[in-house]
């Protein structure tokens, strides 16, 4: 018998929880959501902060999407990058943009990084990580350049560099041989850059290209891609068959015939107006 | 309890890919952590390990786990670090209300008695593990442990942590009570090695911070800066 699902309270639905076990087993899987597999990274450096992220979304083995951008707009001064479910990271994201903007716009002043972060804690906390989002928030305000790492319970914290995904750990190794404080531009670029490849190739859940987007107190830069680190290789040879090679032993035609044809006149309704 | 929401979740994935995420990725993020804190005459010192682990990954080494309440009120925290993080807040902005209503910063008492009301009240939905420790004008020096279940109790001594149970027997035999402020951050410093040492889940730096009626003096002891002990 199915069960009416009710939907008159908001928030997660477990009712059907008990069901879809059910269902699992007895040999029904269950669907893949769309997962971020990842690598994301962020450092602090001399100007700013740089943050970076790979291109890969996966839905169980497939690749799903070769291309996404996991470096999220929130406010001219903030960018947040994400790891986790797709999905939860797209509306968490763009939820919390509308209310930096609602904010900004109440407080007339350019958003505190600590705002965002504090927003997006309460919320995800609230959800007691069902919210699969884990982020690396970045941005330059009037008070100092941060880097917060925000984990799916709620948690979070200020580094100068972290790492996030399941590739977090190969660029975690990246990030602690070479970061120092204070880097040049350039140099920082770099650092980040190989931090996200050392992702891409060493994790099966990151790959394709890498993103970054640089801020300072002059604004942000976002560059997509920065590095296409996995071209796709050119064919080597034609694999046509030419014509002939499949030999034909009989043909037979058989055309279509018709047998009555009907003129019926289409009459023009006029538009019903009140 | 959230944990188990997070094994839950898991079911989802029935893939390769699945078995390839290590474990790790699936965990909550605990500060696996050693705490304590010691009154002593005109003030108290808190001192913590500086590790959060999410698994067997340390996903951050250079943690501060000794959060400020008020000005006067540290709180230690172990356990899970989104539960410690939102209860911390919490409080803080309940004292921080207090104040602009009492005229004068709120006792210590009146902030461990906050925690205990949130910890205890939300017992089966929380992982918290905290000490409340500060100074204040009408009691001194005060140190409060929270552990797990949500009781409160007032200790000269008081220890936290998945470090804390491998220094139970150093601090019965080295505690003396009396002791002065720098002699306190020694024994801090000392007790907090022993536990880093021996507790997986602990490590990092030792952080210390002495509060008195002065303000707070916050330090940080690298590698190098603690003492050495039996390594057999």
């Amino acid at each position: 018998m199915m069960e009416v699902v009710d939907n008159s309270y908001p928030g997660f639905q477990f009712s059907n929880f008990a069901r879809n076990e059910n269902l699992v087993a007895k040999g029904f899987p269950m669907p893949n959501s769309r997962k971020t597999g990842t690598t994301i990274a962020g450092i602090v450096f001399k100007d700013g902060v740089v943050l970076g992220a790979d291109t890969r979304a996966t839905e169980g083995d497939i690749i799903a999407d070769k291309n996404c951008s996991k470096i999220h707009y929130l406010q001219p001064n903030m960018y947040c990058c994400g790891a986790g479910t797709a999905a939860d990271l797209e509306m968490t994201t763009q939820l919390m943009a509308s209310q930096l903007e609602l904010h900004r716009l109440n407080t007339g002043r350019q958003v505190p990084v600590v705002a965002a972060n504090r927003m997006l804690k309460q919320m995800l906390f609230r959800y007691q990580g069902y919210i699969g989002a884990a982020l690396v928030l970045g941005g330059v305000d009037k008070h100092d350049s941060h880097i917060y790492s925000i984990h799916p319970h709620g948690s979070t914290d200020r580094l100068p560099y972290t790492t996030m995904g399941s590739g977090s750990l190969a660029a975690m190794s990246v990030f602690e041989s070479r970061w120092k404080p204070n880097m040049e531009a350039k140099e920082a670029k770099q650092l980040v850059r190989d931090a996200i490849a050392g992702g891409v190739f060493n994790d099966l859940g990151s790959g394709s290209n890498i993103d970054l987007c640089i801020i300072t107190k002059d604004g942000a830069t976002m560059i997509r891609p920065y590095d296409v680190a996995n071209v796709k290789g050119q064919r080597q040879g034609k694999y046509e068959y030419k014509r002939g090679t499949t030999e034909v032993l009989s043909t037979t035609v058989r055309p279509i015939q018709i047998v009555a044809e009907t003129v019926k006149k289409v009459t023009v309704e006029e538009m019903d107006t009140a | 309890m959230a944990s188990a929401a997070v094994a839950g979740h898991s079911n989802m994935k029935s893939s390769h890919l699945a078995s390839l995420t290590p474990q790790w990725m699936n965990s909550e993020v605990l500060t696996g952590t050693s705490i304590m804190a010691v009154e002593f005459d005109g003030g108290v010192v808190v001192g913590a390990d500086s590790r959060t682990s999410m698994g067997t990954y340390v996903s951050n080494r250079v943690t501060d786990k000794l959060t400020r309440v008020t000005d006067r009120i540290y709180c230690c925290r172990s356990g899970s670090a989104a539960d410690t993080q939102a209860i911390a807040d919490i409080v803080s902005s309940h004292m921080e209300i207090l104040e602009v209503k009492l005229g004068e910063p709120p006792l210590v008492q009146v902030a461990a008695n906050t925690f205990k009301e949130i910890c205890y009240n939300y017992r089966d939905m929380l992982m918290a593990g905290i000490i409340v420790a500060g100074w204040d004008k009408s009691k001194g020096g005060q140190v409060y442990t929270i552990p797990l279940g949500g009781m409160m109790v007032r200790q000269p001594i008081a220890i936290g942590g998945s470090g804390s149970t491998y220094v139970w027997g150093h601090i019965d035999a080295a505690y003396q009570p009396n002791m002065n402020q720098e002699e306190t951050v020694d024994f801090v410093r000392k007790t907090l090695t022993l536990a880093l040492t021996r507790d997986g889940s602990s490590g990092g730096v030792v952080r210390v911070a002495v509060i008195t009626k002065d303000g707070v003096d916050r330090r940080v002891f690298l590698h190098n800066e603690l003492p050495e002990f039996y390594q057999g």
